[in-house]
């Protein structure tokens, strides 16, 4: 496993003139694992939150794919997510639903991951287009995964080659449901199956070099 | 005067200077010839500095498996006159070098690397040339390369979702169209 | 000094209808703007329910004290200014903690949440918190200086820093108005207003597009439902202090909507009209028009 330079443990030289260690996967992130987080205890109130939770979805903007294109136009005033309480963030620690864009090559599942972990409980993933459900028409090429939920917890897929905006917006409509019904639990599902995660995406992903979770 | 008769006057020019091949004209604007790969640095050079050739647009490489063969082609472009040449250099396949031109145009340091990772040529002296440009962590032979199987690769790395069809596209519209047969 | 123990309650439910009013007030502002690009825009509770859902995450971690304390700043800048300044002009019940020299201490609420925000943001460690951070400042700094000239040009005017002696004075029909008695402190306030309602033109430090979201990049969570929430007193506690100094305050909460909401809508009308400044842009535009107003006001008072 060849690790980047500046990612090695090393010694640095402050301005202050102090020598000291850094080991950069250990310092700059959390190393405790992710927990399962249980539910609200009282059923009411869990429903309040899962009611907020469906009327105010916040999506991760980053365009993974060429699906990326289909997310523009839903914000413009043909189609106009935001009346449906749809909107975009631009950092996952705000985000609540992370849309896969298409195909994803191995360099960017990298990121989606990272992505993925640094958003909080409960998060939603939705797989966009053929390509993340079963390669699409990169099912044969040397770089891209065939099948999302190996690597992350998928909540939803909308099928096509590219779905219209339309497809999309029903999409959320569904998504709503499943969230409201209480069985939007992905993220608790990635941390009780996170050693078969990390198996899968150790196996695609040549030179890991992160921590097995990024907070 | 037509752009192909200054396109065949430049490849008279050429000729006399070096020893350039026959002249391909793929279009008008767009002509293609050959030169040894001694001879490049100095025809680019030229084309450069005397015929007004200022700008790269791009570098690109063909594997020819059966030959033994790498084509590398310099695409080359004259504003002015708004035509195309392109140099085509002949490698030999195995360890495949060539020379950088990375001081002549800095964006071929890019190309450079490209065909690096995706091909396998190398060019020595080349900025950043063992860097990882699109592929992270690559430990096969260059996929570009024709003797690198994608889709056995895809499948051994990649698990498929069970129950993909293929259909071939003539036959599958002809039983959608006309499902009687007729 | 014997200390009224009523007023807390009343400050308290004053507190209470600010807070609603601004959420709704800002969804509607959205609402506004989104229909001038012929959008219908977010429905008018959303901000409630983006608050419900944020407060309900279940998951939400830290990157040291001043962390926490960042947004808990900017919630007790935008608290306090509300509450040491009178809401409605005339009334016990609403005139909070209103004193003496209440007009410098609310000048120093104003700043007060943002400086907050800077260690908070800082803390996090996020390179873009850090970007943001600075450009807020810099422009913060810089639509603040007309304000207070315009301040201290009103203050000169009436001979008092207290609020409630300057809405008393501009009693007595429209013309007493500090809009009609000193035109050029008001016009420079209301430049200066542009640009700390974070709205176009003046929006680069949280617009989304930009370097991602600014300051609060690395907020999520409670914090994020925090300066939700924060977000829904600041612009109104603010348009308080304009309207109590400016526009001759307001007698009852009729009076007091219709105001806050037409003083609001001046930087949503500025803001859907002109695009978004740079910051060094925005800076220059400020001192070249906003600030010599503001002089010119001082010396004609």
């Amino acid at each position: 496993m060849a690790m980047k330079p500046e990612l090695m443990k090393r010694m640095v030289k402050g301005p202050d003139g102090l020598e000291f260690e850094v080991e950069p996967l250990r310092d700059y992130y959390c190393e405790a694992p992710p927990t399962v987080m249980p539910a609200a205890y009282i059923k009411i109130v869990e429903d309040l939150f899962n009611w907020a939770r469906a009327e105010s979805i916040w999506i991760l903007g980053f365009g993974t794919g060429c699906g990326a294109i289909e997310m523009r136009p839903l914000m413009t005033p043909r189609f106009d997510a935001y009346r449906y309480g749809v909107q975009w963030r631009p950092t996952p620690r705000q985000a609540n639903l992370f849309i896969i864009s298409g195909y994803l090559s191995t360099k960017t599942l990298k990121r989606a991951i990272r992505a993925y972990e640094q958003m909080q409980n409960p998060k939603y993933v939705i797989g966009l287009g053929s390509c993340t459900i079963n390669g699409g028409m990169y099912w044969d090429s040397y770089n891209t995964i065939k099948r999302l939920d190996d690597y992350l917890p998928v909540d939803l897929y909308i099928a096509g080659c590219m779905p219209r905006p339309e497809a999309l917006l029903s999409g959320f409509m569904d998504l709503k449901k499943l969230i409201r019904a209480g069985k939007g639990e992905g993220a608790n599902k990635y941390v009780e199956n996170f050693d078969w995660y990390k198996a899968n995406q150790k196996r695609v992903i040549h030179d890991w070099d992160m921590p097995d979770y990024n907070w | 005067m037509t752009t192909l008769t200054i396109m065949r006057e430049l490849h008279t020019r050429l000729k006399a200077l070096f020893p350039v091949g026959e002249l391909t004209e793929q279009r008008p604007a767009l002509g293609f010839v050959t030169v040894p790969k001694e001879h490049l640095r100095t025809t680019l050079m030229h084309l450069r500095v005397k015929e007004g050739f200022t700008h790269l647009v791009l570098l690109t490489a063909v594997d020819w498996l059966e030959e033994g063969q790498f084509q590398l082609t310099y695409l080359l472009s004259n504003r002015p006159l708004a035509i195309d040449l392109g140099l085509r250099v002949m490698l030999p396949r195995d360890a495949a070098t060539m020379e950088s031109i990375h001081d002549v145009w800095p964006t071929a340091a890019t190309y450079q690397r490209e065909l690096r990772e995706m091909f396998g040529i190398d060019f020595p002296g080349s900025p950043r040339l063992h860097e990882e440009f699109i592929l992270e962590g690559w430990k096969d032979i260059p996929p570009y390369r024709r003797d690198f199987d994608t889709l056995k690769y895809a499948n051994e790395s990649y698990s498929q979702r069970p129950g993909r069809e293929t259909h071939d596209p003539a036959t599958h519209m002809k039983q959608q169209l006309y499902p009687n047969g007729r | 000094m014997s200390f009224d123990w009523m007023k807390i309650p009343y400050s308290l439910l004053t507190l209470f209808i600010v807070v609603n009013y601004g959420f709704l007030l800002n969804a509607l502002i959205q609402k506004i703007g989104a229909r001038v690009g012929r959008r219908h825009g977010i429905p008018i509770w959303q901000n409630y329910v983006d608050m419900i859902k944020n407060y309900g995450l279940r998951s939400s971690i830290t990157h040291g004290v001043m962390f926490y304390l960042g947004p808990v700043f900017r919630l007790s800048g935008g608290v306090g200014l509300l509450l040491f300044v009178p809401t409605i002009y005339g009334s016990y019940m609403f005139s909070n903690l209103s004193f003496a020299g209440d007009l410098i201490l609310a000048l120093y609420f104003v700043f007060f949440g943002t400086l907050g925000m800077a260690l908070g943001a800082g803390e996090s460690g996020h390179p873009h918190a850090a970007i943001g951070i600075t450009r807020g400042l810099s422009q913060m700094t810089a639509a603040e200086l007309p304000f207070g000239l315009a301040v201290f040009s009103v203050a000169l005017q009436y001979q008092t820093l207290s609020v409630t002696e300057i809405v008393a004075a501009q009693q007595g029909g429209i013309l007493n108005w500090t809009l009609f008695t000193n035109p050029l402190a008001v016009t420079a306030a209301m430049l200066g207003f542009l640009g700390s309602m974070m709205r176009p033109p003046f929006d680069v430090v949280l617009a989304p597009q930009e370097i991602p979201i600014g300051p609060p990049t690395e907020y999520h969570s409670s914090y994020l439902a925090l300066m939700q929430t924060n977000r829904a007193i600041f612009p109104v506690a603010k348009i308080v202090i304009y309207m109590n100094l400016f526009f001759g305050g307001a007698d009852d909460w009729l009076t007091f909507c219709f105001k806050v909401f037409l003083i609001y809508l001046w930087s949503a009308f500025v803001g859907v009209v002109f695009p978004r400044f740079r910051v060094e842009q925005s800076i220059r535009w400020f001192l070249v028009w906003a600030v010599p107003l503001g002089v010119l006001s001082i010396v004609v008072v």
